[in-house]
């Protein structure tokens, strides 16, 4: 270990392996908002991966963000699961979005029973998206149900408080919704790509 | 006309061994209570030398350990009965024939493709049920049973090649009447092709009419006579275990073939199952009874199993059981769910019903519920779970979250984005109500859907979020 070596020596040997970012594969998921898809290095939602959304509280627009999303997906053969939600899905708000909410079934779960079941729908592979709002979930899980969302090929969004964001995850994209002073999305991790820069601006109307 | 014939040479001691998972020296005995002897015995048994005809003294002076069951004959055509309802699937003639199942196959056989293939069909579901045995085909249900006594697997798929297949055939296997058998052996009459040469009217004047109707039915000159075998409406298995069970995972074995047995029933019925209780038999009859419901009718074994494992799991066993019986009364036609041929889900995918069955065995039947709304204008009553929904599209912003009833909302005064929208309804049930709803940004930057007494802009009761 005496020799002091030289980087470039080894890169041209190609003894060093330089990690390179895997080509992903573009516009299979849009997410329905235009700006938010071009900051996206996939070109909309990662497919087959689970995406976290960070929030500061509730009702700062994390369904908005993806309702347009829902409609598409509800017009599918695979029907949207949501898991434990928070409060009730308001019928009436999600069809004025354009969700058919006859391809949308809610599973009532214990705090214990939310994994077990969001992983369950993740990897029938019968699902289009899963909707999940895990309070105890650690590193472990998620990473659980980014495996169970890349072996089902559905889309698994998992909602948590801003207060995990210091944390590392092994989702494929985290997303920080900020509400005030303006609406903003920031994207905080994204695969296969840089993270932007700025935040994607999030336009809130109530239709 | 063909038959196929499947004889159970082991009926007795295969319905016993197939409900233990160990492979311990068993042996089956019957007989006078001071003179037992040994009817069947296990390959492990065989091994140390026992062998069926000894009595059970000179058994256990050789073999120091081994355990001896009862023959039990009633278990044994329950066996033949239950095998008779899995044969049903392949022939809508099945009969019973001591030690035996024969059924007409010439119709199926455009349906389940030619012998080779059927055979190995029904040698396939009677190998996964834990069943030996030996396999003929003939133009009549008695020669096919005398050819699978003779030599398993033989086909003789035309009448006009019978006469020579029963040539070589053994008087002694003939399965004529026993009289007759012995009579002829000391005539030297060996083979059934001696027999068959010889002239009728003397065997008529020696033996009565009984032997030569017997040939007739063997030849397909007269008709076979059976009784047609008509499966249950009704499934009812019950096991009893060799030992006291005090933990549910011991159950899961003796459960998963019972599962098995109920999956093999319903396909030859051509039905499914909705619903099927288990009960787990303790001491003086008293039960544990788990009962298993389905949204759908289904028949698939796997998941038949998985859901009463899961329903099994939930429960606490106050004693030790001592037996298990499953009942399935309800048994609905069961309708194959529709595959398409672009079907867009990977290759390995869980259909949605199953999902939904192995939800619901875990986390409740009412887990699973899609949400419809109402034509009713007040919040707490838009919705509900529902299949469908009212085909009634909402002009004003409506949110989507909705609590489930109104609290009241703290904080600093809020902003008003929309409204007032009058609420003044639900005269007709008592509850009614007059609210003046808002849409109003907190200062956490919160979109909320709230309301207030007409008139104020106070008192604020927080309704929905607009998330």
């Amino acid at each position: 270990m005496g020799a002091v070596v030289a980087l470039s020596g080894m890169l041209d040997a190609r003894q060093v392996w330089r990690g390179r970012a895997m080509p992903v594969p573009a516009g299979e998921q849009p997410t329905g908002w235009a700006a938010l898809d071009a900051s996206l290095p996939a070109g909309g939602w990662p497919d087959a991966a689970l995406t976290e959304i960070l929030l500061p509280a509730d009702g700062v627009g994390e369904l908005s963000l993806l309702l347009p999303t829902l409609a598409r997906l509800s017009q599918g053969k695979r029907p949207v699961l949501v898991v434990a939600p928070p409060y009730l899905p308001c019928v009436a708000g999600w069809q004025q979005h354009g969700v058919d909410m006859r391809r949308v079934e809610m599973v009532a779960a214990s705090d214990a029973d939310v994994l077990w079941a969001t992983e369950q729908c993740l990897r029938s592979g019968s699902c289009s998206a899963v909707l999940a709002w895990p309070r105890q979930a650690d590193d472990r899980a998620l990473r659980r149900l980014q495996v169970a969302a890349d072996a089902g090929k559905a889309l698994g969004f998992a909602f948590r408080d801003r207060r995990h964001l210091p944390a590392a995850s092994p989702a494929a994209l985290r997303l920080e919704i900020e509400a005030a002073p303006r609406s903003r999305v920031w994207v905080r991790k994204c695969r296969g790509g840089a993270v932007p820069s700025q935040p994607f601006l999030f336009p809130r109307s109530l239709h | 006309m063909l038959w196929a014939c499947v004889l159970l040479p082991h009926l007795a001691l295969d319905g016993v061994l197939r409900r233990r998972a160990n492979h311990d020296p068993l042996v089956l005995v019957d007989g006078a209570v001071n003179a037992r002897s040994i009817v069947a015995v296990n390959a492990a048994a065989r091994e140390a030398g026992l062998r069926v005809g000894q009595r059970l003294m000179a058994a256990r002076a050789l073999l120091a350990t081994f355990e001896a069951l009862p023959c039990d004959h009633q278990a044994a055509d329950r066996w033949q009965r239950f095998l008779a309802a899995v044969a049903y699937r392949y022939s809508s003639e099945v009969s019973l024939l001591p030690h035996a199942i024969v059924l007409e196959v010439s119709r199926s056989l455009g349906l389940f493709g030619p012998w080779p293939r059927f055979e190995s069909m029904l040698r396939a579901d009677f190998t996964a049920l834990g069943f030996r045995h030996r396999i003929a085909v003939a133009p009549t249900p008695h020669a096919a049973y005398v050819l699978a006594g003779v030599e398993d697997g033989q086909a003789v798929l035309f009448p006009d090649h019978l006469p020579r297949a029963l040539q070589a055939v053994p008087t002694r296997k003939s399965r004529l009447p026993a009289a007759a058998i012995e009579a002829l052996s000391g005539m030297g009459i060996r083979t059934l092709g001696q027999l068959l040469k010889l002239p009728r009217d003397g065997l008529r004047r020696r033996f009565g009419a009984e032997l030569l109707q017997a040939i007739d039915r063997l030849l397909g000159e007269l008709p076979a006579g059976l009784d047609s075998y008509r499966p249950p409406d009704v499934f009812d298995l019950r096991i009893e275990l060799s030992h006291e069970v005090e933990n549910l995972a011991a159950l899961v074995f003796p459960l998963r073939r019972m599962i098995g047995d109920l999956a093999a029933y319903l396909a030859g019925r051509d039905g499914g199952v909705q619903r099927f209780t288990l009960r787990m038999e303790h001491r003086e009859g008293r039960a544990t009874e788990v009962k298993v419901g389905l949204l759908a009718s289904e028949r698939d074994a796997g998941m038949l199993f998985e859901l009463a494992r899961g329903r099994l799991e939930q429960v606490q066993l106050p004693e030790p059981v001592l037996g298990l019986r499953l009942v399935a009364r309800d048994l609905p036609a069961f309708v194959p769910a529709g595959r398409d041929l672009f079907d867009e889900r990977p290759a390995n995918a869980l259909p949605i019903e199953q999902l939904r069955e192995r939800l619901r065995a875990r986390l409740g039947d009412r887990a699973v519920y899609r949400l419809g709304s109402t034509t009713d204008p007040r919040p707490e009553c838009a919705q509900a779970v529902a299949e469908s929904a009212a085909a009634y599209h909402e002009p004003h912003p409506r949110p989507t979250w909705l609590l489930d009833r109104p609290i009241p909302l703290r904080g600093p005064a809020p902003r008003i984005l929309a409204g007032p929208e009058r609420l003044e309804t639900g005269w007709w049930d008592g509850a009614e109500a007059c609210r003046d709803y808002y849409v109003i940004e907190t200062s956490l930057g919160q979109h909320a859907w709230a309301f207030c007494q007409p008139g104020e802009r106070s008192g604020w009761m927080l309704q929905g979020w607009f998330a």
